[in-house]
């Protein structure tokens, strides 16, 4: 029943939508789905719990939905773009739904991306936060890049150059200039 | 013959859609994005496409949970704008090129793509965004016709770039092998990054996306090697749509002319980036530069750019 462990379960804050939860969420999916209906629309505002029923949501799932817990439905198999749906139907802007989903009012939302956005500094993995992370991220890098190392090697350690990501800082930014 | 001419990237995001639908152009949030294309739009009027190829994702209208392609080509005449839950955005209704994409379907599947033929479809924002951004707000109809091919990207996985780029020359291959004298833009759409989904949404990567433009233009095989985990660690979630416009890229020539690029952030949730690249009129005449080490001067974003007189607005560089 546990989730099977992928590589990407390691960037932080983040849920992958795939086949696993693809599988998982199709209830959710088409619950969130049919809300493009305004007569299901208004069913599901008469009475949610009843109106979820059709769907065959397990308990967690339902409880998610109607506690409107985003992240919850994004964890147990809901996708972005139908989960939004449902903000919708509830008449919220997606910008308030994003910042729910990561703890912040809508207002500080709103200013981080006006200021750029989240920096990636610090949130590229869960393994190896922030300090650890440059190191860590090495090791992922150099994971991956074995796979394509025997193609060409100068290439990748160009490749790993020109990307300044998985060298230490200094040296990277020296190469760059 | 048929003839890919140029390649657009461009991002589709939603909320350019509902500022162009609800008249907020002139707001200054909105104008930062919007002044972008405007030579765009120029540049679209003069090389007027007699067909534009659009490759997007639906975003959970057409396609549910119920059927996921992972390329699905638009080979109906028509493709009405699709009801995203404010009523279908008030666009001309999509016309479709169906010889030639039938065309292009035979060929691309007996080059080995196995792709989804799709003959009734509605169409999202993820395409009638950027056709706006390209061809303005006609009230009646669309100056081209155009073929929708839309691409999974929505669940994990989407095709690999890799493949992304390989479908492009198939596609290439497929027009050049129509009887009929037409000039075909091609369309990749989406990114640059984003996330908008959990407790990381907001995150924008400014350099990762103009490393990637560089090498869009410069060094397009660099970015094929690009494994899905980097994409999503790096550019967000949802930046994994990055790899449509590699379908773009590999229908173009190895060598192109970047014509114009802009990037701003952001766009709602999302950086907006651009770029239009046309196939070199003359084959040989950017090798020499380029020539002493590719691999080195594709990997300088600034000595490449400096390379061409390419216009660039540089609006609001963002770390």
């Amino acid at each position: 029943m546990a989730r099977t462990q992928q590589d990407y379960d390691d960037i932080p804050g983040t849920f992958v939508f795939d086949a696993e939860r693809s599988r998982e969420g199709f209830g959710i999916n088409m619950f969130c789905m049919s809300l493009m209906k305004d007569d299901n629309r208004k069913a599901f505002k008469a009475n949610e719990a009843e109106y979820l029923k059709k769907f065959r949501l397990t308990p967690e799932q339902t409880e998610a939905v109607l506690k409107r817990d985003y992240n919850r439905m994004l964890e147990l198999g809901g996708n972005i773009y139908f989960t939004a749906k449902l903000g919708a139907t509830d008449g919220h802007s997606f910008q308030h739904l994003a910042a729910v989903m990561t703890g912040a009012s809508q207002q500080d939302y709103a200013a981080m991306m006006l200021g750029g956005g989240r920096s990636v500094e610090g949130n590229r993995s869960r393994s190896g936060k922030d300090k650890s992370a440059a190191k860590a991220k090495a090791g992922a890098k150099s994971a991956s890049k074995a796979a394509s190392a025997s193609k060409a090697k100068s290439k990748a350690s160009s490749k790993s150059k020109s990307k300044s990501k998985s060298k230490p800082k200094s040296k990277s930014s020296a190469k760059r200039k | 013959m048929a003839k890919i001419i140029a390649g657009i990237g461009s991002s589709h995001v939603p909320a350019i859609g509902a500022a162009l639908d609800n008249g907020k152009t002139e707001e200054p949030y909105w104008k930062r994005v919007f002044s972008g294309f405007e030579k765009s739009k120029e540049w679209m009027a003069k090389t007027k496409p007699d067909v534009a190829i659009v490759v997007y994702n639906d975003h959970a209208s057409a396609f549910s949970v119920e059927m996921i392609p992972t390329f699905a080509l638009g080979c109906a005449a028509e493709f009405p704008p699709a009801d995203e839950g404010w009523g279908p955005r008030p666009v001309p209704v999509v016309k479709g090129h169906p010889a030639l994409a039938a065309h292009i379907a035979q060929s691309v599947i007996l080059d080995e793509f196995d792709l989804t033929i799709v003959n009734k479809m509605e169409v999202d924002h993820g395409l009638t965004v950027p056709m706006n951004l390209l061809f303005g707000q006609p009230k009646d109809a669309w100056p081209c016709p155009v073929i929708p091919l839309a691409v999974n990207v929505v669940m994990y996985p989407p095709p690999t770039g890799h493949r992304c780029y390989m479908l492009g020359k198939a596609l290439r291959r497929a027009v050049e092998s129509y009887p009929e004298d037409l000039k075909v833009v091609i369309f990749g759409t989406g990114g640059l990054s984003h996330q908008i989904s959990g407790p990381r949404a907001g995150l924008i990567n400014s350099k990762w996306d103009k490393s990637f433009l560089d090498n869009l233009s410069k060094d397009p095989k660099k970015l094929t090697r690009i494994p899905h985990l980097e994409y999503m660690r790096e550019a967000g979630a949802e930046g994994i749509e990055m790899v449509m416009w590699l379908i773009m890229r590999g229908a173009l020539d190895d060598k192109v002319d970047e014509v114009y690029r802009f990037y701003t952030v952001p766009a709602s949730n999302t950086a907006v980036g651009h770029i239009i690249l046309e196939n070199a009129r003359k084959a040989s005449g950017t090798r020499k530069v380029a020539g002493k080490s590719k691999r080195g001067s594709a990997g300088k974003s600034r000595q490449a750019a400096a390379r061409k007189s390419i216009h660039r607005i540089a609006s609001k560089g963002k770390r």
